[in-house]
Parts: structure tokens; sequence; C-alpha cells
């Protein structure tokens, strides 16, 4: 809970700092005299103590201070893309077509998200997509057939954010089954895209 | 001693085929009816042909012939002298083929005769040298000699066949063999295997290499295989398709499918310089391409009118006109030897079949009545087309005549078995 909590905050602090970073310079001077009061008053009141001790102590408490911010901008950054990710170890790979098409159905949107988003937020994350057709149909239209159902999925991801340099795809045609039925519920399975994360 | 050296021949003739049973489900009205009496053996050892066997069966094939059994045959002479042409009138054979093989210094003499029985003459008699290895050779020789002579057209017998198979033992887990045999799928040898698909073998025009798809490295690429000596080399392997290759009629160029740029479109490369000259220019899918005899068009399929179509392309100007109206599927077309007519893929009824059509009356024929048949390729005297169909769950090879008055079925040679194409001539 506690966890969760430092995580929302820290997620604020990121955004803000984001947001910041986005309005550059102007923000920079705003932002510059918020800090200056908190830094003058604690030096006002240890200043009849070593001035360089306590300038130097100040220095490393101040430091901590950022570092723990840091640790812990680094902890929540690293939780939220551990939830991204395993959201999209748990999303299916395998997508479905219609016979002779290569458009992505309805349902196949929100699993391809949870895909998106890992892959928008790990960089070093890559796909290979294979493409499939069923039996029915020559061979080598289905080659292209298969291809064009793993460019659906790639033109999907890629929209979402994903690098084109993330994916690889081929396609098998139908000389990969997944169902060896000769009938409608076999076809319907092997009609894909398989998303194989590398 | 007739006797014993006949029992020799029919003992030493190994069925080393014996499993090529071929199954003829519909043929023609009225077949030459032919006698192949068991050749009789002149020396001692053992063949590995049973040449009488495979002529009668290679001409049965055909649809045009009927074989006379061995077991209603009278007597089983092997001289010309000694074929009674009343005894073969009996059994209704209307033309008999006597033979015998003797062993000489540098292999094998292979002496045969073909009698017209009701015109009590020979036709024709032939001696035929060669070696044990070559046996085979010389009864597909023979067989074409007979066909040529009954029929008028030129034999088939002696071409070869190329096709694939597939092993699976799960998904991801197959291995795939390109298979050349001979035109009966006799001595099947494995040319290329991989653990990756290998698709859409296709013979250069002289007979003596063949291109195919396959991947290396999980990438697909087109590869030309000289069939002498083995030697592989590879024509492209661009990020995408590489796919579906169809040689040009003077074997310098190749036709094929590349992604490259974005959508499967159709390229012509230079075989001798290596150039690539893009053909097509389509958002849709354009492929399986095939070059006419007379090299000036190439038949090919597209979904650019939102289904696959035939369309045939000018090789010259590009200009491109469809070519099939009839039905929602319609692809993977090849030309007759003629040019004049087109076999490929028709979906009707929601059933695959292969048709032909006559591109200048453009009247359509459909051809077979099983269900996903699929690969049509037209054996060189434009006679015959093989194809490549499924039975329950087995995939097996067909043959159906051109006028789809003859159908056989080839005995499965694998559990899945693909892509057949027929060899050009040889000679």
């Amino acid at each position: 809970m506690k966890f969760l909590k430092q995580a929302k905050v820290a997620g604020t602090i990121v955004i803000l700092a984001v947001l910041a970073g986005c309005a550059g310079q102007v923000n920079e001077e705003v932002t510059a005299p918020a800090v200056e009061p908190v830094v003058s008053k604690e030096t006002a009141s240890s200043a009849s103590t070593n001035e360089v001790d306590s300038s130097a102590e100040l220095a490393a408490k101040a430091k901590a201070k950022a570092k723990a911010k840091a640790d812990a901008a680094a902890d929540a950054e690293r939780a939220t893309a551990e939830k991204i990710k395993s959201k999209a170890m748990a999303a299916d790979t395998l997508f479905f077509f219609e016979f002779d098409r290569s458009d992505l159905k309805q349902d196949a949107l929100n699993d391809l998200d949870a895909h998106a988003k890992y892959l928008t937020a790990d960089r070093s994350a890559k796909v290979r997509l294979e493409g499939h057709a069923d039996e029915r149909g020559t061979r080598a239209y289905n080659l292209a057939l298969g291809e064009r159902r793993a460019n659906s999925v790639t033109r999907y991801l890629v929209i979402q954010g994903v690098n084109r340099s993330q994916i690889e795809s081929v396609s098998y045609g139908e000389e990969r089954p997944l169902s060896l039925v000769r009938d409608d519920s076999g076809w319907l399975r092997n009609r894909r895209v398989e998303l194989i994360y590398q | 001693m007739r006797f014993i050296a006949i029992a020799i021949a029919i003992a030493l003739a190994l069925p080393a085929h014996a499993e090529l049973v071929i199954e003829i489900t519909r043929g023609v009205e009225n077949p030459i009816k032919i006698a192949v009496v068991p050749f009789q053996v002149k020396s001692s050892g053992a063949f590995d042909a049973d040449l009488a066997r495979l002529i009668e069966s290679n001409l049965e094939r055909s649809g045009q012939f009927r074989r006379v059994g061995r077991e209603t045959m009278l007597s089983l002479p092997g001289p010309d002298d000694e074929v009674f042409y009343r005894d073969w009138r009996a059994i209704d054979s209307e033309y008999t083929v006597v033979g015998s093989i003797a062993r000489d210094d540098d292999g094998f003499l292979v002496r045969y005769a073909l009698h017209d029985v009701y015109g009590e003459r020979i036709l024709f008699a032939e001696r035929v040298p060669g070696d044990s290895s070559s046996l085979r050779d010389i009864g597909h020789y023979i067989s074409d000699r007979i066909y040529e002579s009954l029929t008028g057209l030129k034999g088939i017998f002696s071409t070869r066949l190329l096709y694939v198979t597939a092993e699976r033992r799960s998904e991801k887990d197959q291995t795939f063999k390109l298979i050349l045999s001979d035109a009966d799928g006799g001595r099947p040898r494995t040319i290329f295997q991989s653990s990756e698909p290998i698709l859409s073998p296709a013979w250069s025009p002289d007979g003596s290499r063949v291109a195919y798809m396959s991947y290396r490295a999980k990438r697909p690429g087109i590869y030309i295989q000289t069939l002498a000596t083995g030697e592989v080399k590879r024509v492209t392997s661009f990020p995408g398709l590489n796919s579906a290759p169809s040689f040009s009629p003077d074997g310098r160029k190749l036709v094929l499918t590349l992604s490259k740029d974005g959508n499967p479109e159709l390229y012509v490369a230079n075989l001798r310089t290596g150039e690539l000259t893009r053909m097509t220019k389509h958002f849709a899918i354009d492929t399986e391409a095939s070059w006419s005899p007379d090299g000036r068009s190439i038949l090919f399929t597209s979904s650019r009118g939102g289904k696959p179509q035939l369309y045939m392309m000018n090789v010259a100007s590009k200009t491109i006109k469809r070519v099939t109206f009839n039905g929602d599927y319609n692809s993977n077309g090849a030309f007759t030897p003629d040019g004049e007519s087109i076999v490929f893929v028709h979906r009707t009824a929601k059933r695959f079949h292969i048709a032909q059509m006559n591109l200048i009356t453009r009247q359509i024929s459909i051809l077979t009545e099983t269900d996903l048949d699929e690969s049509p390729s037209v054996a060189p005297n434009g006679t015959m087309v093989i194809y490549a169909t499924s039975n329950n769950e087995k995939s097996l090879l067909g043959l159906v005549s051109m006028d789809g008055r003859v159908r056989v079925r080839l005995p499965s040679v694998s559990e899945s078995v693909r892509e057949p194409t027929w060899s050009p001539y040889f000679n």
C-alpha cells in the first residue's frame, strides 16, 4: 500500500518533470526561486556552528534526498514497466482473420494494445510476426495473404507508437497449420498471425 | 526350357515399385487393349525392374490403354515367331508386346517387338542397349515408342516429376523435401531437404535446373539448383516475399514475386546480369506468374478486383487484361504447351477444382471433382494435368486428361505431397 502511494507520488513527480521539460526555458525560471527559500532557511538555522561543515552536511543531505527521490522514481518506473510487461505477456499472441481477408478483427485490438504499450515502453523489446493462411486456395497466393495479415498487425503496432525496427515479419502461408482439422473449425484457427517475442 | 526362362523372368523381376498401383477412377470409352508379355531373361542375374509391368502401367496411366492381364494370357512368348495371333484375339488383345533381356559385355541388351494382333504383323521391333541402372529408363523409352506408334502423340513416360513432401511432427517441427522422380513416381530422390517450408518448384525449359523458394536463416529466398551437380545459387532474398518463380521459355529470365517495395509485385530477374525489372504496380496481391510458351505473355493471379482472379500481361508493353470472370476464386494458372489454353484452380460451390480455359473461345471446363485440388501442371505433350488433391486426411497426386475424360489417382508417396511439377522433354 505504502509502495503504491510512493509510486503514485513519484509518478506525479515524473509527470511534472516531463511537463516541465516540455515547457522549457520559462519554467526553469519559475521553479528556481521555489527551491531557494528552503535552502536559505536551513542555512540560517545552522549559521552559528561551523559554516563549512554545515554546508557540506547540507549538500550531502540534499544529495541523499535527491537520490531517494530518484530511486523512488526509478522504482516506480520499474514497477510500471513491470506491469506493462506482465500485461503484454498475459495478452493473446494469436490473431485470427476471415477467409481471404487481412483486416484485423475488433477483438484483437485490446491484446494488440497491451503488446504495443510494452513495445513502446521497452524499445529493446523485439517481436517476430508470423502470418499464416488456411489450406484453401493456392499456396503462393496464401503466402502473400499471410504476409498481408502480418502487415496489418505491423501497421497497427506502428500506429500505436512501436518502432518499425522492433518488428520482424515473415509469412508461412498455409505451410504451418495449427490445426489439421479440415473444416471451418480447423481453418478458423489456421488463418492467423502469431506474435512471438524474440 | 522356355518355361524355365519365363519362371526366372518373373521371379527375378523384383517388384521394387510395387506400391505404385494406379487407380483409374475414370477412363476413355474405348481404350486400346494391349498385352505386354513378361520379358524373357536370357541370362542369369537379377533385374530391379519388371519391364513388362512398367510398360503396361505406363500405358494404362495415360487412360488411352487397358492392359490385358497376365493371368489371362494363353502363352508367354518371347521370340516373335512364337506369337500366335489367334491366342491373342481369343483374349481380345489388340496389340501384343514381347521382348527379352540378355546380358552382354557392357551391360544388357533389351529386345522387343510390337505386334498388331488383328493386322497379324509386327509394327516394329527394336534392340535397346543399356546397363542395369538404366533398365527403368529403357522401360520408359519402350513405353514412349509404343505410345507414339499407336496414338500418334509424343510419349511422356521418360519425363520427370518434381514435388514437395512434408512430414509433420508438430506445427513447428516438420521436414520438407523436394523430390525428383520418374513420371510414374518411381525412383524418388530427395534433392533438397529443410525443416522450413519449400514452395513453388519450377523447371527450367531444358530440364537441367529447378527454381524453388525456401527459407534459409528463417528468411525466404528463391534458389536455382542445377540437377546434374547439385549446385545451388541464390536468386533473391529480399525482406518480405520472394516467391512463385517461373522461367522464361529461353531459360534466361525468371518471373517472380517480391514484396520488398511494400506489396507483392511481379518482377523479372535477368539470370545472367542479375538485373531486376518491376512488372506490376498495384496495392493488391500480384503473384503466381507463369510465362507463356511464346514468351510474350505472363499469366498471373491478382486480387486487384477484390478477389483472386487470373490476369494476362503483355511482357513488352506491361498492359494487363483480366482473363477469368466466372467464380470468386481463380488462381495459380499455367499454360498448355501449345499456348492456346490455361489450367488453373477454380472455386465453385465452395470447392476447389482444376479447370481449363480455351483462351480463344473463353470456354471453361472443370476437370476434377475432388476438393482442395491445386497446383495444376501440364505434361509436355499437353494430354494430362498433374495436380495435388486430398482424400480424407491425406494429400495425394492426381492426373486428369485435358478433356477431363481420364482421371487417375497416384498412390500416396507421403502423408503430405504437394506442388507436383511436370518436367519438359529432355530430348
